[in-house]
Order: C-alpha cells, then structure tokens, then sequence
C-alpha cells in the first residue's frame, strides 16, 4: 500500500485565487507604475494558468490517517 | 317550479378519475412529502399478524392514526406493546393503497419512559456546554472559500465517507479527503470519537473537519450527545461541520460545531465550492487581469505624451528668449558702429595705416591720407 507523509500537502488552490483577486485589484487601481504594473501581470498570468491546471487536471485524493504507536500519524491511500 | 341541482353528468372536457389513479395520485403526494418523522401517541388495539407484522393504532387525545410495522422492525422493538402504552414512533405518513386507508409506515417504536432518562442526561449536558459558552454564535468560524484538504471524522466501515467523496468528486475534485476513522455508535464510540478529534488538530495543511454518520436511531446518535465528543469538536482548530445524519433530532455536536448538515452529502456541499463556479470567477480574473494591464499602458502612454509635450514647450521658449537676446544685442552693436555716424554725412580721416587722424598735428604738409565715408574711401592732400 502506498504511503505518504502527513507533511506533503498540495499547494493551496486559496491562496493562489486570494493573489489573484488582490492582483486584479491593484492593476485595476490608479496608482500602479508600469513596471511594476508588468511584474504584476506576468505573475498574475502564472498563477491564472496553476490555478486552471489545477481546477481542471485534479482527481479527489481520499486518504486515510493513522496513527502509529509511537505517536506519529501515517498517512495511506484509499481507494474510495 | 323545477329547481336546477349542479348535478349535470361529467362532461366530455371533464377528467375522471379511476379510484386506482385517485389513490396513487394521493399516495404519490404523501411519498414526496414527508421525510421520516417522530410522533408520539399512545398505542391501541396492536395486533401481530401470522406475517410477522404489527398493525394498531395511534392516538392522542381525540385524533387517531393507523399504523404498521413491517416484521424485521417489530422484531427489533421487543414485545408487542399493551394498550395505553405512551411511545414515539419513527414513521413515514403514508397511504395504503388498495384501501385507501392512510397509514403511518413505523420503523423504530420507543417506550416514552426509556427515552425520559436518556432525556434527562441530554438536557444535563446541554446545559453545561450552554454555560461554558459552546453553543455562542461568536465562536462560529466560516468555512474557507477553497477547501484544500478536508478531514472526516466517521466510521471507515459507514457510507459517511463515501458520501463526502461522491460530492466532493463531483463538485471540486482537487481536494483532498483525509478519514480519520472512529466508532461512531456502541461502546467506545466516545473514547475513539474524541482521540480522532485529537488527531485532527495534528494534521498540517488542514482546512476543514466534518464529523459525522448516516442516519438511525436516538440511541446511535448517543456519542455525539457526549460531553468529552463536544469539547472535543470544540476544540478543533480549524471550522467544523457536524453531519449526523438525522433529520429529527438535532446531536449535540450539531450545536457545537460551526456548521450543521444534515447528511454527510449535504456536509460536503457545503465545504467545497463548485469548480464549475470557480472556473468562471478564474475566467472572469483572467479578463480583468488582461484590461487591468492594459488600462495601465494606455495610461503610461498619456502620460509620456504630457511629458513630451512640456519637453516640447520648454525648448521652445528657451530658444525664443535666446533669439530675442541676441537680436537686441545685435541691435545695440548696430547703434555703437561708426559706419552709422558715416551714413549721416561724417567723414574719418586715416593715413596709409588706417590710423585715425584726430588732431591738427596728425596731419603733415603734402602728406597724402584717406577719407572714410559712407560708402568708401576718398583719397586726399594736406595742404
């Protein structure tokens, strides 16, 4: 049975859109200078594709979490 | 005189009814109306059939309904009960449809006096968890709008689980579900109830714990009455849904938690958003992104025009007020010249060296000079 770490979790789909929104809003605010205006467009360009990747590529990952008897939790793969 | 009754035959625009279609019809209401329900009556007049089944009456005060219990139920409810016996039924109104009778369809049958002491337990710890604040609506987080990782709290064995995943799978599918198992009824169900919610708050990344099981009886639901389960769940360090899966009762944990469901399904629409939905907010992003970058640009443009503009403008009067201070310097040249002083009949006397002759002494008996004037030079003789 394949196993996993309880430390590796997929990056945050939140925190990508939240950027986004803030992103959208300061170039859509007055008092943006160009370059930093384009620094903001190319990251917002980078994060638009993650997130759509993200949204469109992902299959739901259904784990089970146990706890060993040393304390530690182990995390297993579930077929459900 | 003859009286006109509204008793004319049906017509031919007039439907009629077979009393077969009546009664489905009617049945077909009742079916999509109720969900199953608590009622509490007395019982009267229970019969067991050869079939196994129950059949009496319910009633309470001057209003009666009749009731059956199919053979597996009764055979969980222990001995008929006698007349008079006080109980709740847990029931779905129905219609009998070859008879028209309509009926309730019982699954469970509790004796009032056995639940009056689980009652009296329940209304104890509400109580206390009331008096140390867990049910205030200030504790009430919201859920996160984008749920990464959501963990479960349920049986491994139970459909709560597969619940969630079937909607989650549907509606936002790059979650990730993590089951934390515990017995969710019988003896233990507290004690591993309360170790999973433990567990939970050890779970990094985490953004959402629903806590639940299918539906049943008041008796199943009694872990998640249980004080050490709702300090527990209270204790959960990120937002909770409590999905206990009963439709009558409301668990404490319902109370507890920040949000209640009334099934796990319901629970994980709840948690996830729909991708479909974000997936246009992502589209709606993108065109904003793109107008937003290109607002800036066109604004840039205008202003580099401006600056060009006064640029423009700067030189121009600078070059202006130069040509003016040199023509007035030009002007004041041409005042001081001699050749203007010439021009008004004047004459300058030089000799062969182009010295000015300026007094009598300069000039010299016979000695030849010249004359400057206007337009050239004259030669001359002194005498």
């Amino acid at each position: 049975m394949p196993k996993t770490e309880p430390t590796e979790s997929p990056p945050a789909l939140a925190e990508e859109l939240v950027r986004l929104e803030e992103i959208v809003r300061k170039l859509e605010a007055d008092d943006v200078e160009l370059d930093a205006a384009l620094v903001l467009f190319e990251e917002g360009i980078a994060r638009l594709r993650a997130a759509r990747e993200r949204l469109v590529a992902a299959e739901v990952k259904v784990q089970a979490v146990l706890e060993e008897a040393g304390g530690d939790l182990r995390l297993t793969d579930l077929d459900a | 005189m003859t009286l006109s009754l509204p008793l004319n035959p049906p017509g031919a625009a007039d439907q009629v009814w077979s009393v077969g279609q009546l009664n489905t019809a009617i049945k077909q209401l009742l079916d999509g109306s109720f969900p199953p329900i608590w009622v509490r009556g007395e019982v009267l007049q229970c019969k067991v059939w050869s079939s196994g089944h129950w059949y009496f009456t319910l009633r309470e005060g001057r209003s009666q309904v009749r009731c059956c219990m199919f053979k597996l139920n009764a055979s969980r409810a222990g001995k008929p009960p006698v007349d008079g016996t006080e109980v709740y039924v847990l029931a779905r109104p129905g219609l009998y449809e070859e008879k028209g009778e309509f009926q309730l369809v019982v699954a469970r049958m509790l004796p009032t006096s056995a639940v009056g002491q689980k009652q009296q337990e329940l209304e104890r710890v509400k109580a206390l968890l009331h008096q140390d604040g867990l049910f205030d609506p200030l504790r009430k987080r919201a859920v996160p709008p984008y749920v990464s990782t959501i963990a479960v709290v349920t049986s491994p064995d139970g459909a709560a689980l597969q619940d969630v995943v079937t909607v989650t799978r549907k509606r936002w599918p790059c979650a990730r579900i993590l089951l934390v198992g515990a017995r969710v009824q019988g003896p233990g169900a507290v004690e591993d109830l309360v170790r999973a919610l433990r567990v939970v708050n050890r779970i990094p990344g985490l953004d959402l714990c629903i806590v639940g099981r299918g539906g049943g009886a008041r008796q199943d639901l009694a872990a998640f009455n249980s004080e050490p389960v709702c300090r527990a769940l209270a204790n959960v360090r990120v937002p909770t849904i409590s999905a206990v899966g009963h439709e009558i009762d409301i668990s404490l944990t319902d109370l507890v938690a920040d949000h209640r469901a009334a099934t796990p399904s319901a629970a994980a629409e709840l948690a996830v958003a729909n991708r479909r939905d974000v997936l246009r907010l992502v589209d709606d992003l993108s065109v904003r992104l793109a107008s937003g970058l290109t607002g800036r640009t066109r604004l840039a443009a205008a202003r580099l025009a401006r600056s060009a503009d006064r640029l423009q403008a700067g030189m121009e009067w600078v070059l202006e007020s130069r040509r003016s201070l040199v023509e007035r310097l030009a002007a004041q040249l041409d005042a001081l010249s001699p050749l203007r002083v010439l021009g008004r009949g004047y004459a300058v006397p030089m000799d062969e060296t182009g010295r000015v002759l300026k007094q009598r002494a300069d000039f010299i008996r016979d000695a030849s000079f010249r004359l400057r004037v206007a337009d050239g030079d004259v030669r001359a003789r002194v005498e």
